[in-house]
């Protein structure tokens, strides 16, 4: 019997691949465990090996093909000495997998709407960078390359130094290059061993050089938060200003896709609550680039937190030499008037595709990035309040102590008379993150979420 | 087959050698199953197989006796198959379904069982040595003659937390095994890059912890190995350290550009090296089973993994109520 041979995923977030090569053609006989194809993802280029044996009957996706989406026939496998069928429909088709639940509609909806319903124009995000500018499409992975490799070409003490940074080209290939460019002196494959050198990282700060420490994830630098704690956020404090640390803690934060509640948490909060760190959490690749320049040039120890699903995303980055965006200045990214949406980093997908909905709906919301979260742009935020005079925040971290609990305190305290109704924060459930596809995808914010909050408070 | 030097005569019954062969066979197809079901999209996130591994965890579960324990890490569907877990369970817990051993929610890195003593499941590299050591301390405590068997790799072995385990294990004369699964490579890091000193069975000297090293590709050396650590806790005498050196043939989970080894390498390590063929020819040359007897095998444990496939598709996803169950237990 013919079986079609499924364009695999080969990694948590891969959608589509290219099929770079075959090393198989037709009428070859494959083993379970033979390389059959090389696959290119955003991240690697695999190998995907034959799980049955048989013989490749028709190739039908050709090599060099790119965008091919997971679980589309790119062959078929036939028994030894049998015909090729003629037609696909012939053939067994290896399930799909199971739809997930349907969902509820999304509370809200054109009930009892008061003002304006109808849509409304477009509005474009306004770059923070000089009219004319010219800029190029980078992904958010390559920024952060170009960040780090540009700040080691001007100094010569910043290194990097983490698991897998090195010959691997980074777990999540954001050090793509640099093991070639800066050897391994400055690119430092590290062991499983997070509290050791992130402290022996904040050691050569104090004695003088500008570390970047790589964690795999920010799950891993729970085993070194003491270090980055009590050792590098209170030193300058403790040395009467003697003993600086200027490091930068970097890696991927929060959630990725399906990989359980270990590996799947929104750190921000934990770290925006220490005075002596910086944070950082930017969304899109300009500014993921131009923070981490400012990071791995302040003197300070800079928590900088990226995330796994946004490496991958295209966006505009100037062409400006040396290009740094400065800490504690938010970004407008579309002005409005009828609710200020305060967000960062991942959140700001979601917040800014709620900002669509809600203009087709005739509601105008202002949409804030924060990029930092220590030092807070809180003036930005109460002007728009100022203006709008209602206000929801939207971020992927627990509830409890959030930073939009905080940011409804500061404005409570210095906006009061400017809110017109009760600031909503949106945030991830106050659940540890659960595996099953269905419940993942009710555990994460929404953007469907958000436009249910703007309706609460804008009354609609 | 391969210039491997086959246990001279090996040291068990024909039924054991038998039940091994199936207990690892087992293990083998249900992972190539899982890589199946991963690359159609069924089961998402990491999926780390123990293909090549096979031998250490059954050889070590064959010392064990009923009522030990054992904890370990993410690379954990071969350890709960072989202390007897449902294939439908762990199955399912793939997928992500409520028929999963943790109802879909924890995945295949976390999954457990009260019943059948095993302990996880942990995702963090290094965690669980410690945990393995406080279980160890919970049967000491109890004095009920129990031991503990703590897996981790190569990697993990350079955790700090390994290390404090060792002392107070040591310090405190806790019956737990630390098995060291060597599989030479921590995600894209061969051990000599990690380590300064490449004999971790030496790691437990300074602590006064005895440690020896072990051929994982074999399982007969395994079980003995294990029988020697395991009446070493039982006895009172503390933790034991055995190295055990073994190979995995997958990639590290399952987006893996594998361009840290050569693929000669791999090829060499399952032509050479496979422990379920080494069992084979012991079956087949002792003239314990013939070719057919073994196809027949084969084919059941097909059956069983087909069956649990089926399963882990068929059973539906967890209610969406599961998302805000089992945050705290009742009081
Ligand atoms: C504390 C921590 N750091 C990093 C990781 C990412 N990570 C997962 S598995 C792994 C390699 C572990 O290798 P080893 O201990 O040899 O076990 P193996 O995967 O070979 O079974 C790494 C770096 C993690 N899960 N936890
Ligand atoms: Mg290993």
């Amino acid at each position: 019997m013919a079986t079609e041979i499924l364009m695999p995923a080969l990694s948590p977030t891969m959608e589509e691949g290219t099929l770079a090569k075959w090393l198989v053609k037709e009428g070859d006989t494959v083993q379970s465990g033979d390389i059959m194809a090389e696959i290119e993802t955003d991240k690697a280029t695999m190998e995907f090996e034959a799980v049955d044996e048989g013989v490749i009957g028709k190739i039908l996706i050709a090599e060099g093909t790119a965008d091919v989406k997971v679980n589309t026939a790119i062959a078929i496998l036939v028994e030894e000495g049998e015909d090729v069928p003629a037609a696909s429909a012939a053939t067994t088709q290896v399930p799909q997998p199971a739809a997930a639940v349907a969902e509820a509609a999304p509370a809200g909806g054109s009930l009892a709407n008061s003002g304006n319903t109808a849509p409304l124009a477009p509005v474009k995000a306004t770059p923070p960078w000089p009219e004319g500018t010219k800029t190029k499409k980078q992904t958010v992975r390559e920024a952060l390359r170009d960040a780090m490799a540009e700040e080691m070409r001007g100094d010569g003490d910043v290194f990097l130094m983490g698991e897998e940074v090195g010959e691997y080209q980074g777990a999540y290939k954001i050090s793509q290059g640099l093991l070639d460019e800066f050897g391994s002196k400055r690119v430092i494959d590290t062991p499983i061993t997070e509290h050791g050198f992130a402290g022996i990282g904040v050691g050569a700060a104090f004695g003088g050089l500008r570390p970047i420490v790589e964690f795999m994830t920010f799950n891993f630098a729970m085993q070194a938060i003491d270090q980055i704690i009590n050792s590098a956020a209170k030193t300058l404090y403790m040395s009467g200003g003697q003993m600086g640390c200027p490091i930068v803690f970097r890696g991927p934060n929060g959630a990725a896709a399906r990989v359980g509640a270990q590996h799947s948490q929104d750190y921000a909060a934990w770290y925006a609550h220490i005075p002596g760190l910086k944070v950082v959490m930017p969304y899109s690749a300009s500014d993921a680039k131009g923070l981490l320049k400012s990071a791995i040039r302040d003197p300070n120890p800079v928590i900088f937190l990226e995330n796994e699903i946004l490496y991958g995303r295209s966006f505009d980055v100037p062409l400006i030499d040396d290009y740094t965006v400065p800490f504690g200045k938010a970004r407008v990214w579309r002005e409005g008037t009828d609710v200020t949406l305060v967000s960062f980093g991942i959140g700001m997908a979601h917040t800014l595709e709620a900002a669509d909905k809600l203009a087709e709906q005739g509601i105008s919301a202002e949409v804030i990035d924060l990029r930092t979260l220590r030092p807070l742009d809180t003036d930005t935020v109460i002007a728009s309040v100022q203006k709008t005079n209602r206000c929801v925040t939207v971020e992927e971290g627990f509830p409890v102590g959030s930073i939009g609990n905080h940011i409804s305190a500061v404005l409570m305290e210095q906006a009061f008379d400017y809110l017109d109704a009760p600031v909503i924060n949106c945030t991830g459930k106050d659940v540890p993150m659960p595996y099953a596809a269905n419940l993942e995808k009710h555990a994460l914010i929404t953007s469907d979420e958000v436009v249910a909050a703007v309706k609460q408070v804008t009354y609609r | 087959m391969a210039a491997r030097k086959t246990t001279a005569k090996p040291n068990v019954s024909a039924d054991e050698l038998l039940a091994y062969y199936k207990d690892m066979l087992l293990i083998r197809r249900f992972e190539e199953k899982a890589g199946q079901l991963y690359g159609m999209g069924l089961i998402g996130g990491f999926c780390h197989l123990y293909i090549g591994q096979e031998a250490v965890v059954v050889g070590l579960e064959a010392a064990a006796e009923e009522g030990d324990k054992r904890i370990t890490s993410y690379r954990d569907h071969g350890h709960m198959l072989a202390c007897g877990m449902e294939p439908g369970g762990v199955m399912a817990e793939l997928t992500g379904r409520i028929g999963g051993l943790s109802k879909g929610k924890g995945g295949s890195m976390h999954m457990f069982s009260k019943e059948k003593h095993f302990y996880g499941g942990h995702g963090i590299v290094g965690a669980q040595v410690p945990l393995g050591a406080g279980l160890a301390f919970a049967d000491k405590y109890k004095d009920n003659g129990r031991v503990t068997f703590t897996y981790f790799g190569d990697g993990a072995a350079n955790q700090g937390q390994v290390y404090e385990a060792f002392n107070m294990a040591a310090l405190w004369d806790l019956p737990v095994i630390f098995v060291i699964e060597n599989n030479q490579y921590a995600m894209g890091t061969a051990q000599k890059r990690s380590t300064s000193t490449p004999e971790l069975y030496t790691r437990g000297e300074a602590f006064g912890i005895k440690g020896e090293v072990v051929d994982g590709m074999d399982v007969l050396a395994v079980k003995a190995a294990g029988e020697k650590a395991v009446k070493h806790c039982r006895a009172g005498k503390g933790p034991y350290i055995l190295e055990i050196k073994t190979y995995r043939y997958r990639g590290h989970s399952m987006s893996d550009p594998a361009k840290y080894r050569t693929r000669e390498e791999v090829q060499k390590m399952r032509e050479e090296r496979d422990p379920i063929d080494h069992v084979r020819d012991l079956l087949l040359t002792g003239k314990h089973a013939t070719e057919d007897d073994l196809k027949t095998i084969d084919k059941d444990i097909k059956a069983v993994v087909s069956a649990s496939a089926d399963f882990a598709r068929e059973s539906p996803e967890p209610p969406l109520e599961e998302l805000w169950t089992d945050i705290y237990a009742e009081v």
